[in-house]
């Protein structure tokens, strides 16, 4: 696995002043491999995943994204958040840019690409995250679900290799995960690189490759779903899936 | 039922068809709005609240009148100071006979068209920039157009025009330009310290820091003397900088200082997760900061932004401690005229009045512009 990885994670260490987050956390993940990292709050998987393109900075241990290992050099920086997308809980559109706005805002000014260009591009995006029709609306005027879509959108305008997901469905009413899970899976069925950190377990079992199971800032398990949920092999697995698996 | 009462909605209560729970709530009677009982539903609605009422009528009936009387009624309005003097009330016409002086200062008398024409031309400018229409590529080329105009103007030496060296200007374009220009270049710089304040970077930091603090500990008076008096001190032999450029840049700075705290109370208003989203998007620092931080930022920060202008504004008129004739300065030295020395009041009324319009038309645009910049932002 190690030789065509396009994340490699070695014993990745962080703190927050004494609160040891991330102990040492290494992890490989292929190319078009769609991993869920679950395990219950303040396991550090957010952490995890906010390591990978550096809106946290790693204390110890290495992370090297498609080829390039990530430093405090900019450029390094740079360069891998080019290729990752990501997608926050909270959606973080820009309420004062139009949908279409907050698609092309990037590629216009990272990429440097045509705005015309980007904006077909754009707009064929949102038209798979069917919500093109709100593409000249801001972002209040849209709900969750409808928000999270853009979200979606709007980083993969950036035509990036590699998607982070950060409990992307942990902040919408209930009726709208689906219609944010959906563009998940087919996102998943294209072939994309996923790293989603969700509690959705059916998006687990359905699309994951790998699960992977966190706890006190440690990887406890990492399995193909079918293992991770039938054969559990830690105890806190067990003990974890026993609680989220009761209703 | 729930059609019936639609229908008999008024007009008004469309608006909130979206939501059925508060269009079934009847309006507020009508009779509460009929000024005799919405002064007894307001006013006189408890022991206190007329006891209240009637003071402040009292006080009205007594403050009004007399005023009206001495500023409207008996007042002169075209007459000698003898007839001035002869009245009971103001003196208006100490005004037609001062005006220019208190507009020009001491700017040659026959040449006080450029002045007046400069001003217009600066206010015009200005009225043009307001408008968002004109927010354009070409409106730098209406400054750069505006300026050299006004430069022109008001040294003259070109085209026929005879030369005024600028220890000779005063009056209102001292107090427009001093005032515009503060305004104009503090406002870039109070965003880079208030970026700088916030900067993860320890020495730009304090540096930030440290000169807003000096800045705001200190009274403006004593930073115009500092610029006027002790700076030319620190330049090597033979370089002077020009007294109204050194009391622009003490101005200027200080207002930055202020500002700055105004708009990093901005920057500390936006959320967290902008800055990520931005980031994670691969934008850099400047293209983050001027794309998405700051045009939401600045928007919140309106009102508190444009109450420092007001108060630079006002501010112009503490340049005169280093011998520059503002608008005030001017109506000042105006007044030291022996025969009308006794209706300085009416000059600084007057005054006070002008430096009023400009300080309300600057309120009411920000109020627009509050309006204007929140349009599409529902959130």
């Amino acid at each position: 696995m190690t030789e065509n990885a396009i994340i490699e994670l070695q014993r990745v260490g962080k703190w927050y002043g004494h609160y040891h987050a991330l102990r040492d956390v290494s992890l490989s993940i292929g190319k078009g491999e769609k991993v869920v990292v679950c395990g219950p709050s303040g396991s550090g998987k957010s952490t995890m995943i906010r390591c990978i393109n550096r809106l946290e900075a790693h204390q110890s241990g290495n992370i090297i994204v498609n080829g390039t290992e990530l430093t405090d050099d900019v450029k390094s920086v740079e360069t891998i958040r080019k290729q990752v997308g990501m997608v926050f809980q909270n959606f973080n559109l820009f309420p004062h840019l139009t949908v279409l706005q907050n698609l092309t805002l990037a590629p216009i000014w990272v990429r440097g690409t045509a705005k015309a260009e980007i904006e077909e591009v754009a707009l064929s995006y949102l038209d798979r995250v069917r919500i093109r029709d709100q593409a000249y609306k801001f972002p209040g005027q849209l709900s969750g679900g409808q928000q999270q879509r853009v979200a979606i959108a709007r980083a993969l305008c950036m035509r990036p290799q590699i998607m982070l997901f950060d409990e992307p469905t942990s902040a919408l009413d209930p009726e709208m995960v689906k219609e944010v899970l959906d563009v998940m899976i087919e996102l998943a069925e294209e072939g994309m690189t996923m790293v989603c950190v969700t509690h959705e377990m059916g998006f687990a079992k359905s699309v994951a490759d790998t699960v992977v199971f966190m706890a006190e800032g440690s990887i406890i398990e990492v399995a193909p779903p079918a293992e991770f949920f039938g054969n559990p092999r830690s105890e806190r697995t067990r003990q974890f899936l026993g609680q989220i698996l009761e209703h | 039922m729930s059609k019936e009462l639609t229908s008999r909605r008024p007009a008004w209560a469309a608006s909130f068809e979206e939501e059925p729970s508060q269009a079934m709530v009847p309006p507020p009677a009508l009779t509460a709005l009929k000024p005799f009982g919405w002064a007894r539903n307001n006013l006189f609605n408890s022991r206190l609240n007329t006891a209240l009422t009637l003071s402040c009528l009292a006080i009205l009936w007594f403050a009004v009148p007399p005023m009206l009387q001495w500023a409207l009624l008996d007042a002169t309005w075209t007459g000698t100071p003898e007839e001035c003097r002869a009245a009971e009330g103001a003196c208006w016409s100490i005004i037609a006979a001062k005006h220019r002086p208190i507009f020009f200062g001491t700017y040659p008398y026959e040449e006080q068209w450029r002045p007046l024409l400069a001003c217009a031309l600066f206010l015009v400018a200005l009225g043009v920039s307001a408008m968002r229409a004109c927010w354009r590529p070409w409106l730098v080329g209406v400054w750069f157009g505006c300026l050299t105009a006004m430069g022109a103007l008001m040294w003259g030496g070109v085209f026929g025009m005879t030369y005024v060296a600028n220890d000779r200007w005063g009056g209102l374009p001292i107090t427009l330009m001093l005032s515009v220009f503060a305004i104009a270049l503090a406002f870039p710089l109070s965003v880079v310290l208030a970026l700088g304040r916030q900067s993860g970077l320890p020495a730009i930091r304090a540096l930030c820091v440290g000169f807003i603090e000096l800045m705001r500990g200190v009274p403006l008076v004593s930073v115009l003397f500092m610029a006027s008096v002790m700076f030319p001190l620190f330049l090597p032999e033979g370089v002077t900088v020009d007294k109204l450029l050194r009391a622009l840049a003490g101005l200027t700075l200080f207002t930055a200082a202020y500002l700055a705290e105004a708009v990093r109370g901005g920057l500390q208003a936006i959320p967290k997760g902008q800055y990520e989203a931005a980031d994670a998007l691969g934008l850099g620092y400047w293209q983050k900061m001027m794309l998405i931080i700051l045009p939401q930022a600045l928007r919140i920060v309106i009102p508190p932004i444009v109450n420092q202008f007001i108060s630079c504004f006002k501010d112009t008129s503490l340049v005169t401690i280093v011998g520059l004739y503002d608008l005030l300065t001017a109506a000042n030295i105006a007044t030291t005229d022996p025969e009308w020395r006794p209706f300085f009041g009416e000059v600084y009324v007057f005054v006070g009045l002008i430096f009023w319009g400009f300080c309300y038309s600057m309120s009411r645009y920000s109020q627009w512009l509050e309006r204007e910049s929140n349009k599409f932002n529902r959130r």
